[in-house]
């Protein structure tokens, strides 16, 4: 029997066959299930940690330097793409403590003039993908978006998974699509989105984790930000755990990105906490925790000011980038 | 076709090779290990205790009034945190135990006896909410106490010793309906005496259904925690319940066995160890007097190969380190089905790992002090044995502060039936893992011993969890989740964890007479 190995080192010995051509291998599909009242009662619990002063300040500079600024509406333009790329490599031009975020995601039309206004800085330039945010177009055209925006300069790209076929049990689909496009990615990092919103419990969340970690997934990440409910903590746990589980087998570090929903300093310090105590030190970096955000640069600004000043600032002190 | 390499008695080359990979990739794999360091770590969040008050002494509550003991001594209640002395508290005697019960017997003929339901449950509803309106004091206190994490206190004990009242009080007027037309009355005076584990709450447990029934008491806390029973004294002084219909008399064990031998006790309600609750019952042997004994436990949390197991996890470190496993009904025992053991406890070890242990008031502090430094030597005893016995000990890495008692949390694997570890209490937050093969060996280990308090079963197959709990000799059993309390769902245990039950309509029958 031959034996392949993809990007993340997942060996499964009794995998399906799949047409991936980057030899990655479904797993036989079991993956653990989940106890939901438990996971809420363990993420809720982890709300109650008191992070005051110092850990603070230090938690939502870190915060910061974890956002992929973001910006996926029909309405945008060169103008507004640019003036959020501004604000990622400098929050705030008064405190010159605070970290650039980690990148911008933007759509394909817009990676040009992203890469362009970041140049010289370490902020990246991220793609959605894949006939985002639904999905549902043909996979070569799918395929074509992501070459296309890597070509254009992306360094990352977030990818939709196929959730009609999740749900449909159609799970070696949604397997060779994500393999697929780890394959056009090339150099790029590859972010596979699950919209859990739309998958209905937490064990299909599990699982869908499972299926892009093994497929090549270098970020499972939760939501497009188009669906109700997008990332909450206990479907990030759920995710958190599957990436530990991956790292016991294998040793590989997946990365976590909850996206949409994020719009406080406060759920931005819990969900830290919540990758703190799940997969420890090693996760608290851009490398492998990052939020999807638009909201939340301005509200963690605001407390750091209040740390750093002792008053509360008028929110049109904050630019509106 | 034949392959060359195969004889009868050799496996082939390309086999061995390829086994020699598995086992190595898997030897690399199970040494990684998750860091829990510093790479961001929590300021410090206490809870200031500047506000809170205590007085120097603490008299005797009795017939309504604060009295001194006849005794003339008082003892030091301090702080297993800290070892400082908070309070001295009155020592009751014989003598003071009869003025209690005579106070009691006095209100009950007088007031209590004789109140319409509605009316009495007035009155345990302005106890209720005087519990919640001094929720954070009281939270305070008992920690400062107790040692236990004030998360616990506030998030636990204060919030279920008020429920307790409220859901009691709820039943004042209703008793002729509790029983399927049975006609109930009272009982009379009740004795009681709790342990230091949950001060306040175990209080609340024994008061709120026996005054909500109708009968007056006289409760006597534990001696290393008697300050929030002291507080709460103060709150029933503050309700105007009228004088004698609850009292509270101090001390230690002689108080007690004072108090459950008096003549004039028409009920005895303990909670405490086996040994002591075994003495009781043979010292109330044809006294007439009714009984309900809470005793220990040593339950087993059974996982399953299918159950979920992060969230397992989750259930045996709640179930065990909850309260430094100072819990009668503690998840003692892990019994973990063989193919899912070394992944649990990989999986329990990164967990413990999180687990910060320290000052019981910093918000943060998931793992407080042992009650009493009796109680410590007890638990170092009882891992001693473990380890002489040939079980190996793992305990979480955590720093223990110089002052104080304490003990880190620890389990142990390769342990036996046989092991004292898996037969006794600890009572400490040291919990004994042992492995099965089938439901049939699950259930038969889970009966082998001489508790029958609770049980947890963790799996994915609801009929699996019927199967196991209708077989399993224990008064509680949790599935898929542990140590949840509510006022309505009866508590009590089998065997040699005691007889009676409290909470729920099951709880009114021990302080009524169901006619």
């Amino acid at each position: 029997m031959e034996q392949h190995e993809n990007g993340n080192g997942h060996i499964a010995p009794h995998g399906f066959t799949t047409t991936a051509s980057r030899g990655a291998r479904m797993p036989l599909f079991s993956p653990p299930a989940v106890n939901a009242v438990a996971v809420e009662e363990r993420a809720a619990s982890l709300a109650k940690r008191s992070i005051k002063k110092g850990a603070k300040v230090a938690g939502l500079k870190l915060a910061i330097s974890m956002m992929d600024l973001t910006t996926l509406e029909g309405k945008d333009t060169a103008g507004k793409v640019r003036q959020m790329c501004r604000k990622a490599v400098t929050p705030m031009d008064s405190d010159p403590t605070l970290p650039s975020c980690a990148a911008v995601c933007v759509y394909p039309n817009f990676v040009t003039i992203a890469k362009a206004a970041l140049e010289g800085s370490a902020v990246k330039v991220a793609s959605v993908a894949t006939a985002f945010p639904s999905g549902q177009s043909p996979l070569p055209v799918k395929l074509d978006d992501v070459r296309r925006a890597v070509e254009f300069g992306a360094d990352e790209i977030d990818m939709v998974i196929d959730r009609g076929a999740m749900l449909s049990g159609d799970y070696a689909k949604v397997f060779d699509e994500i393999a697929a496009t780890k394959e056009a990615c090339g150099p790029a990092h590859l972010k596979v989105i699950l919209e859990t919103g739309e998958l209905g419990s937490y064990d299909v969340v599990r699982k869908a984790s499972d299926l892009a970690i093994a497929a090549g997934a270098d970020f499972i990440k939760t939501s497009t930000g188009k669906i109700q409910p997008a990332a909450t903590p206990p479907v990030t746990l759920v995710m958190l755990e599957a990436i530990r589980d991956h790292f016991y087998q294998t040793g590989v570090r997946i990365g976590m990105k909850p996206a949409g929903g994020v719009r406080t300093a406060k759920q931005a310090l819990h969900y830290l906490v919540i990758v703190k105590e799940t997969l420890g030190d090693a996760w608290l970096t851009p490398d492998l925790f990052r939020f999807g955000a638009s909201a939340l640069l301005n509200d963690v600004l605001m407390q750091l000011e209040k740390e750093r000043t002792g008053n509360y600032q008028a929110s049109e002190d904050f630019s509106k980038d | 076709m034949t392959d060359p390499d195969r004889t009868a008695d050799r496996p082939s080359a390309d086999l061995v090779k390829r086994e020699t990979a598995v086992e190595k990739a898997r030897q690399k794999t199970a040494a990684l290990a998750l860091e829990f360091g510093k790479a961001w770590e929590y300021a410090p969040a206490p809870e200031t205790p500047d506000h809170i008050k205590l007085e120097e002494r603490y008299q005797l509550f009795i017939g309504g009034k604060w009295m001194p003991p006849k005794s003339g001594k008082y003892f030091d209640t301090v702080s297993p945190s800290t070892e400082q002395t908070l309070a001295q508290v009155a020592e009751g005697n014989a003598e003071d135990v009869d003025r209690a019960v005579k106070a009691a017997r006095h209100a009950y003929d007088k007031y209590w006896g004789k109140m319409r339901g509605a009316e009495r449950a007035k009155y345990v509803f302005r106890i209720a909410r005087a519990l919640q309106e001094k929720a954070r004091e009281l939270a305070i206190v008992e920690t400062m106490d107790g040692g236990k994490p004030i998360k616990e206190s506030r998030d636990v004990d204060i919030p279920l010793a008020s429920a307790h009242f409220f859901y009691n009080a709820g039943w004042a007027d209703k008793l002729d309906y509790a029983f399927h037309g049975r006609k109930v009355r009272p009982l009379g005076v009740a004795g009681q005496v709790i342990p230091w584990n949950f001060p306040l709450l175990m209080a609340a447990w024994k008061i709120a259904p026996a005054i909500a029934c109708g009968n007056t008491v006289v409760l006597k806390p534990a001696e290393t925690t008697p300050l929030t029973a002291l507080l709460l004294a103060q709150i029933i002084e503050e309700a105007e319940l009228p004088p004698g219909v609850v009292n509270i008399v101090t001390g230690a064990g002689e108080t007690g066995a004072a108090l459950v031998a008096h003549p004039d006790v028409n009920k005895v309600a303990f909670t405490g160890s086996t040994d002591v609750g075994k003495k009781i019952q043979r010292a109330l042997a044809g006294s007439g007097k009714r009984l309900t004994l809470e005793l220990g436990g040593k339950a087993a949390n059974i996982v399953f190969a299918d159950a979920p197991l992060d969230q397992a996890v989750e259930g045996i470190v709640g179930g065990i380190y909850f309260n430094q496993g100072h819990v009668c009904c503690a998840g003692s025992r892990l019994l973990v089905e063989e193919s899912v053991h070394d992944i649990l406890v990989r999986k329990l070890k990164d967990r413990m790992a999180t687990l910060r242990l320290g000052d019981p008031l910093d918000k943060n502090t998931d793992v407080g002090a042992i009650n009493s430094r009796a109680q410590l030597e007890r638990i170092k005893e009882l891992v001693l044995s473990g380890e002489r016995e040939g079980a190996e000990r793992f305990s979480a890495p955590c720093e223990l502060p110089g002052k104080g008692f304490w003990f880190p949390p620890t389990f142990f694997t390769n342990a036996s039936q046989s092991c004292r570890i898996a037969r006794e209490e600890i009572f400490g937050p040291v919990l004994t893992i042992m492995t099965f093969r089938t439901p049939d060996e699950a259930i038969e280990k889970a009966n082998n011993t001489m508790y029958g308090l609770s049980a947890g079963i963790w799996t994915d197959k609801g009929s699996k969890i019927f199967h196991v709990a209708t077989r399993l000799q224990a008064g509680v059993i949790w599935a898929n989740t542990y140590n949840k309390f509510d006022p309505s769902s009866p508590f009590g245990g089998y065997k040699e964890s005691g007889f009676g039950r409290e909470g729920g309509r099951q709880g009114l029958a021990a302080y009524l007479e169901v006619q």
